[in-house]
């Protein structure tokens, strides 16, 4: 390498930017927010004669690591319960990471320092990397684990299927609406600063525990270059608070990026550690734990209250809420009863909960029995096909929740379900903060401030809708989860390949049809719709059907 | 001697179980179907490139039921096609509508033209890493070989002003392309193929612009009187300089990404980067005692030849050959030629001042330009393109 030191080399680069003289740079993407030129130091000082050889000595560690595994068969020793979901989490993961190198620009021409431009063009080719190096990683799960289907399907399936919907916001909420609330805040600041903690970290440990060293692998080599990305957004979000006309906009996009990202994120690391796993030993950490230590000591207190002082106004009632939800409303628990009960509209095998399963659960989450215990019990006794309907059209006392509008995850505590008319249309909200992301925070004014660079939440955002009145087995099918033979279907929920215990779509055809909860919340009277939300609002937990009223 | 007994203690370690849990082990349905199936691969077999790259950044005219989520404040998400003018077959289908009861069903795979774009350099991490690894570890050997060998003490005084002025010079087009144009572009084009490959471009120049500028380091530590800010000065105000200036300006306002890609890899390069580093450069250093420069400047060149051109082409050629849009984008491309052509010529020209600068001194400007010239024809006809009559300026 060279003799000359890093920061000797980092300051010669500084040297490289210009300011134009003839024509400005082309600027494609707005902000509200406003921007000095400061000279905001980038803290890691990269320079790619080091960058290089480094991340090549770390390929190389990762595929000298992929190539033992499958030497010393690791597959023999994987745990098909982990290994399953993560033909979910390998089919979002990697478009998110390469989001993240396309939201690169988004920062050019909004944040004028060309040394902070510097590591944003190494943040987005290392983004190239995760995402490749996680479609290589499925890739070789595919080839080498024993049952391929899902992972083979992966990048179709994800694009169609509801959780993967869900996971997408992590992606786009990165690459459009105005630069700095995607790119910097939603990206930077919070998607990579607190979450990766638990995406690529916490999981993987888990991985680890259920046979899997690939994951921690490849993962852990990821969130190595994470710390680079943080201080790329730290730097920035610096730059923005030194205008004071900036702190109503943080204030904003930090709430709406923080609860959306623990709506989504927590919903789904939280369902692959918590149920994924079959390390039930009672001294590894529960997600809630991991949480406690990872996102609220390590992130909010560490890093966040840190910048009050700088003017930042930090979310602590949605940090405390989402604790709460996490420890008391049992967030995690109910998506994952929610992911079960709808295990033939997704595309891997959902394993049921055993009685170490419940032991442990109710040691980590006292209480956790009464309210989740007899519903797993109840997946269990319909696990394989016996004559009676997948889960979702029995009664096992468990109404089908509404979709929330904003994070896209069904309204799963049902006490907190709000509803508003918006652009027209009736919407279910899983919270208060999804209502008000919808109905506030993005739209061209905000608190009587115009915000014309603010985005728009666009799309066909609840699933059901989309096959409403149509025949479950014509759902699978037109979503692709079938396998070769044509009518079994991918996911299952159980883990016996049997072929005469796996579900088919002639098992679906006798299901009633799909009914979309918000085309029905349309169709009702105002007084029908109000009677409606009283109701939901007194069901659950574990979405059960609300007390008969006395 | 006393010992102490130590309470034996079972560490909480995972248990390892047998779960054959490997491929092959039982027989059922997709039990060997081992191969990414939401895809058709450009050859027979997919390649290991496609696995990893293809459909990672989705089209809701594919398997995106749900549509975008999320828009811009005009209500656009995702990647619009519109963003660049050229189009590809099917870039005139609807995204499916979506409604109650629509069902989620695309077009069939791969739906439009974008999609059979293949970067010929299979580049994703591996190779990427790989070979820019390659590059900067050749390079720094070869600079520290000069530097034990004194081999910068051969230089003769105009030549170390050459190379602090005007090698250091063509750092800052490197890095303004590298930034402003390539790495712009990255969030522009719509599929993964094109971006990854723009991304990987991106990189290119900007590692180049650092090459070059370390090395100027380099050079102010071993060279007595070494300007390490000449290029600084030659950049802003050296008027041989600032039709290149102009032009790489220019280049990084374009706002359509395809142009941009265009009139920096088709144009550009050719007529004006390959003329200042194949034809001026590489030919004049080793005569003025420099055997060093050329191999930082021929990595540079190594990246754009047989790199950077080697996926570009394919991607405007599938566009000029296009079966709906092939006529509509040849004549815009011939436009964007009519465009660039000149003003890449007149920043060549501009530069005409350097080469009588060497004292010993390289093959004539208008030899270089012409050789320039031609091998930017060779290029257009490959791509089935026309020089047009400005490329005679």
């Amino acid at each position: 390498m060279s003799r000359q030191s890093v920061a000797k080399a980092h300051q010669k680069i500084q040297e490289l930017s210009w300011d134009p003289v003839y024509h400005e740079p082309v600027s494609h993407y707005g902000t509200d927010y406003t921007f000095r030129k400061a000279k905001k130091k980038d803290p890691l000082k990269q320079v790619l004669r080091s960058y290089f050889p480094m991340q090549e000595e770390k390929d190389h560690r990762v595929y000298g690591a992929e190539d033992g595994a499958i030497r010393g068969n690791m597959f023999r020793q994987v745990q098909e319960r982990w290994l399953e979901w993560q033909k979910l989490f390998l089919s979002i993961i990697p478009l998110p990471e390469i989001s993240a190198a396309r939201a690169m620009p988004l920062l050019f021409r909004t944040v004028p320092n060309p040394e902070l431009h510097n590591g944003q063009a190494i943040q987005m080719i290392d983004e190239v990397r995760h995402s490749t190096i996680q479609q290589n990683l499925k890739r070789l799960y595919m080839n080498n684990y024993i049952d391929p289907a899902g992972f083979n399907s992966s990048l179709r399936n994800f694009q169609n299927d509801y959780c993967g919907t869900i996971g997408r916001q992590f992606a786009e909420g990165f690459i459009t609406g105005d630069a700095i609330t995607a790119a910097s805040i939603y990206l930077t600041i919070v998607a990579e600063t607190a979450f990766t903690n638990t995406l690529f970290v916490a999981m993987p440990a888990e991985a680890a525990a259920n046979g899997d060293y690939l994951l921690p692998t490849v993962f852990h080599s990821v969130q190595s270059d994470e710390s680079r990305h943080i201080s790329n957004g730290y730097a920035t979000l610096l730059m923005a608070l030194s205008d004071e006309s900036n702190h109503q906009l943080l204030e904003r996009d930090l709430r709406y990026a923080w609860w959306n990202n623990h709506r989504v994120v927590d919903a789904a690391i939280g369902t692959f550690i918590e149920y994924g796993t079959k390390d039930r030993r009672k001294d590894r950490e529960s997600y809630a734990e991991m949480w406690r230590r990872w996102i609220y000591d390590d992130y909010y207190r560490s890093y966040l209250v840190p910048l009050e002082k700088y003017g930042l106004t930090i979310p602590h009632d949605l940090i405390e809420e989402s604790w709460n939800q996490i420890w008391n409303k049992g967030y995690v628990h109910e998506v994952a009863q929610f992911f079960a009960t709808g295990w033939l509209a997704n595309y891997w095998r959902i394993d049921p909960m055993t009685d170490a399963d419940f032991e442990w659960f109710e040691y980590k989450y006292p209480g956790w029995y009464d309210k989740y215990g007899k519903w797993w019990e109840n997946y269990n006794r319909l696990a394989t096909p016996n004559g009676h309907h997948p889960i979702v059209a029995e009664n096992v006392d468990y109404v089908y929740p509404h979709r929330c509008w904003t994070c896209m995850v069904p309204c799963l505590v049902r006490e907190d379900m709000v509803m508003d008319k918006v652009d027209g249309q009736w919407r279910t909200y899983c919270h208060e903060a999804c209502r008000w992301t919808d109905v506030e925070a993005f739209r061209p004014t905000y608190q009587g401030r115009n915000t014309p660079n603010m985005g728009q939440l666009i799309g066909a955002r609840e699933w059901e809708t989309l096959y409403h009145g149509w025949n479950w087995a014509d759902v699978v099918k037109d979503m692709g989860f079938v396998r070769d033979d044509g009518r079994t279907m991918v996911a299952q929920p159980h883990l016996d390949l049997d072929p005469k215990k796996m579900w088919t779509l002639d098992h679906l055809r006798r299901m009633p049809a799909v009914q979309s909860p918000n085309v029905l919340l349309n169709q009702m009277t105002d007084d029908e719709r109000a009677a409606f939300q009283a109701d939901y609002n007194r069901q659950g937990p574990a979405g059960r059907p609300a007390p008969a009223q006395v | 001697m006393t010992t102490t007994a130590v309470p034996s203690t079972e560490r909480s370690v995972p248990k390892p179980a047998f779960t054959d849990a490997e491929a092959g082990a039982k027989v059922f349905p997709d039990s060997d179907a081992r191969r990414y199936n939401y895809f058709k691969p450009a050859k027979r077999k997919q390649s290991h490139y496609e696995d990893v790259t293809v459909e990672v950044q989705p089209d809701p005219r594919h398997y995106l039921s749900q549509g975008w989520l999320y828009g811009f404040a005009d209500g656009k998400g995702g990647y619009p096609l519109e963003w660049t003018a050229l189009r590809a077959w099917g870039s005139d289908r609807p995204v499916p509508e979506r409604y109650a009861g629509s069902g989620g069903a695309g077009y069939e795979w791969p739906a439009h033209g974008w999609h059979e774009f293949r970067d010929p350099n299979e580049e994703w991490e591996l190779t990427l890493y790989r070979y820019n690894s390659n590059v900067v570890r050749q390079l720094n050997q070869n600079i520290e070989a000069a530097r034990q060998a004194k081999a910068f003490d051969q230089w003769n005084r105009n030549w170390v002003q050459f190379v602090a002025q005007h090698v250091g010079a063509w750092m800052h087009v490197d890095h303004g392309l590298g930034l402003y144009l390539f790495a712009n572009a990255n969030r522009r084009a719509p599929t993964n193929m094109h971006n990854n490959a723009i991304s990987v471009n991106s990189m290119h120049r900007i590692r180049a612009a650092q090459d070059l500028a370390l090395y100027n380091l380099t050079l102010s530590e071993e060279i007595e009187g070494f300007d390490g800010g000449a290029h600084i000065q030659t950049w802003n105000s050296d008027p041989a300089w600032q039709g290149v200036r102009e032009t790489a300006e220019q280049l990084t306002s374009i706002w359509d990404w395809c142009e941009a890609i265009f009139a920096a890899n088709v144009v550009f390069e050719p007529l004006v980067g390959e003329l200042f580093r194949s034809n001026l450069v590489q030919q004049a250093a080793p005569s003025n005692g420099d055997f060093i420069t050329p191999t930082l400047i021929g990595a540079e060149e190594y990246d754009f030849a047989e790199r950077d051109l080697r996926y570009t082409k394919p991607m405007f050629h599938l566009l000029v050959t296009d079966k709906q849009f092939g006529a509509e984008n040849r004549k815009l491309m011939q436009q964007w030629l009519e465009t660039w052509v000149p003003r890449c010529v007149h920043a060549a020209r501009t530069l005409q001042p350097l080469w009588s600068q060497p004292d010993a001194k390289p093959p004539r400007f208008e030899d270089g330009l012409d050789r320039a010239k031609s091998r930017f024809s060779a290029i257009l006809s490959e791509l089935e393109l026309t020089a047009p009559k400005e490329l005679g300026q």
